[in-house]
């Protein structure tokens, strides 16, 4: 790479300067309204944000009180904080073993030798292409206790009907499930591609050595696949805080807290009970975990790419 | 057929039948519901294939007002898709291709936008829209879906500008052509793959936003279509099959884009992630 001549010259000729300034001109015409949008939009709100969290503050009048660092002290002792933040890691640890894993074996179906195989390839694909929302909803009827579908088969191992998303012990795992069939797909794809990526000349110099499918599949598929878990983990962990659609539609974070999470509380602090300060402080600290994970993530792969682990 | 490997098979079918059911029994009970009639619902709700046919609901959900939340939804997600190629693009430009103090620092800025969980800028963009009063109307909606566009775009488009060849700038640097015209005539016509991968992306991400839809708009007439179905799901409670209905139409135009582009689709759908 050449170093970067025009701007660390020793001696700056009034032509240079000029061609500085105009290059410079020119950078800013170019960057300009997608830093505009995106700093009103995006930077600005996180940096209110903070500030707001210092506040008592309803959001309708105008009237706030400063009250410091106050609302994070009552964050850290209120319970259903700490009972969304831990359904939050819940979401992170199914993603990470229930839906990673899941989705390799569906890419690991779609390249085994099988009829049916681009049916097959859109279907498992479908969950993935359709709203949050209209999910959300349809999976209401699907674990309807009277009409729902799922019931059916319950019942039809012998057991009674349960209201899914009504019962305590149940709405978490009802709507992991629903989570689950949306967003295995999406790490289906990722291995998929990971997968194309694997030379020919790899499985045949196995089979040359005499080794089984199993052993093709530990000693050669599994392997190469590992940067593709480490950047599937990734996405799941910065993926699971930015959960809410589902929360909000299928149990609005009920019944009693099971399904809070972080998203849906500061939600309804902010837009129901009308408390913009607390919720800003809820917003702000999941700024923090995201950052944090992210810092944390980038130092691991920054080691992993030093010591040439994994890759 | 070894018997061993017969019992591979055998297993590999079941598996793969498992997971048909698993994924495929939702949407065709979503679609089969959409065709029953409401006694035919109460009468057998599990079976997939209506004993008869009715498009009935399609017609009443359509009249109920899924045709303006529809437009709502074309209106800004193609507007906030056509802007967001834009500038994402100008952007891109300086950020892949010229040498600047601060290109670094500003691509990282763009492209952390990818890592944000988006609460964290609801509640001040919620009181600036209300400043702006753009409140309540589709218009509120723009900045935000474009603000959250540009991260993953410009990372796309970045990437792909990298593999330009110099030689075709310098040939029109020769001719005498400016930055401005580079980008239009050399570099835009170049990175048209990347941005059919950002369109596909920002339409189906945009087209099933919900929570800044959830709290800048209230009023039924201009809500988007995920917002609109959950208006719709109070009104519907009973009226199953009618809910169905709205929902495979809701869904309707990501799936036809999946069928019709499959391979682009995918690409655009996971974007970054793959390389990354």
């Amino acid at each position: 790479m050449k170093t970067a001549v025009d701007t660390d010259v020793i001696m700056i000729s009034p032509e240079q300067k000029k061609n500085k300034r105009k290059k410079g001109k020119t950078i800013l015409l170019f960057v300009l309204p997608a830093l505009l949008v995106y700093s009103i939009f995006i930077l600005y709100p996180i940096i209110a944000t903070f500030n707001y969290s210092m506040y008592n503050w309803n959001g309708v009048q105008a009237q706030k009180t400063f009250i410091g660092l106050e609302n994070y002290f009552t964050l850290f002792s209120d319970s259903t904080f700490w009972q969304a933040l831990q359904n939050n890691m819940l979401l992170v640890l199914v993603s990470v073993f229930v839906q990673i894993p899941l989705g390799l074996i569906m890419a690991l179906v779609l390249f085994s030798p099988i009829m049916g195989k681009k049916f097959l390839n859109v279907i498992f694909f479908l969950p993935y292409l359709m709203s949050t929302v209209a999910i959300g909803l349809l999976w209401i009827f699907m674990y309807d206790p009277i009409n729902g579908p799922v019931n059916q088969i319950v019942q039809l191992f012998g057991f009674n009907a349960i209201p899914w998303l009504a019962d305590k012990n149940t709405a978490m795992i009802a709507i992991l499930i629903v989570v689950i069939w949306q967003f295995s797909p999406f790490y289906m794809i990722l291995f998929k591609a990971a997968m194309v990526g694997i030379p020919d000349e790899l499985y045949e110099a196995a089979s040359i050595d005499g080794a089984n499918e199993l052993q093709k599949f530990f000693y050669v598929t599994l392997p190469a696949l590992i940067p593709t878990f480490v950047t599937s983990s990734i996405l799941a962990i910065v993926g699971s805080l930015k959960a809410f659609d589902i929360f909000y539609i299928m149990t609005g974070g009920g019944p009693g807290g099971a399904t809070e999470i972080l998203g849906t509380y500061m939600y309804k602090q902010g837009f129901i009970n009308f408390s913009m300060g607390y919720a800003s402080t809820i917003a702000a600290v999941m700024f923090l975990i995201a950052f944090a994970c992210v810092i944390i993530i980038q130092v691991i792969e920054y080691q992993r790419k030093k010591r040439g682990l994994f890759s | 057929m070894k018997p061993l490997q017969l019992i591979k098979r055998i297993l590999l079918y079941v598996l793969a039948i498992s997971l048909l059911i698993f994924t495929f029994y939702p949407f065709m009970y979503m679609i089969g519901t959409s065709f029953k009639s409401m006694s035919e619902f109460f009468v057998n709700p599990y079976s997939i294939f209506p004993e008869l046919f009715t498009i009935e609901h399609y017609f009443s959900v359509f009249d109920m007002g899924l045709s303006n939340y529809f437009l709502n939804s074309m209106i800004i997600t193609t507007s906030a898709v056509v802007i967001t190629v834009m500038i994402a693009s100008l952007a891109s430009y300086p950020l892949s291709r010229m040498k600047f103090r601060l290109n670094r620092p500003l691509f990282l800025l763009f492209v952390a936008g990818m890592m944000l969980p988006i609460h964290a800028t609801l509640i001040p963009i919620f009181v600036l829209t209300q400043g702006m009063g753009v409140y309540d109307t589709l218009l509120a909606l723009l900045g935000p879906y474009v603000a959250f566009s540009l991260p993953i775009s410009i990372f796309i488009l970045t990437q792909f500008m990298q593999e330009i060849p110099k030689e075709l700038e310098e040939a029109a640097q020769l001719d005498g052509a400016n930055h401005w015209k580079i980008f239009w005539k050399v570099i835009f016509p170049n990175i048209v793959p990347a941005i059919s991968t950002i369109v596909i992306y920002n339409f189906v991400f945009l087209w099933t936003e919900f929570i800044f839809a959830l709290i800048l708009i209230t009023s039924p007439s201009n809500m988007t279509l995920p917002l609109g179905l959950q208006n719709f799901y109070g009104e519907f409670m009973i009226n199953v099959p009618g809910l169905m209905a709205a929902l495979t139409l809701a869904s309707l135009p990501v799936l036809l884009l999946f069928i019709l582009a499959q391979e682009r689709v995918v690409k655009g759908l996971t974007g970054g992630a793959v390389k990354g």
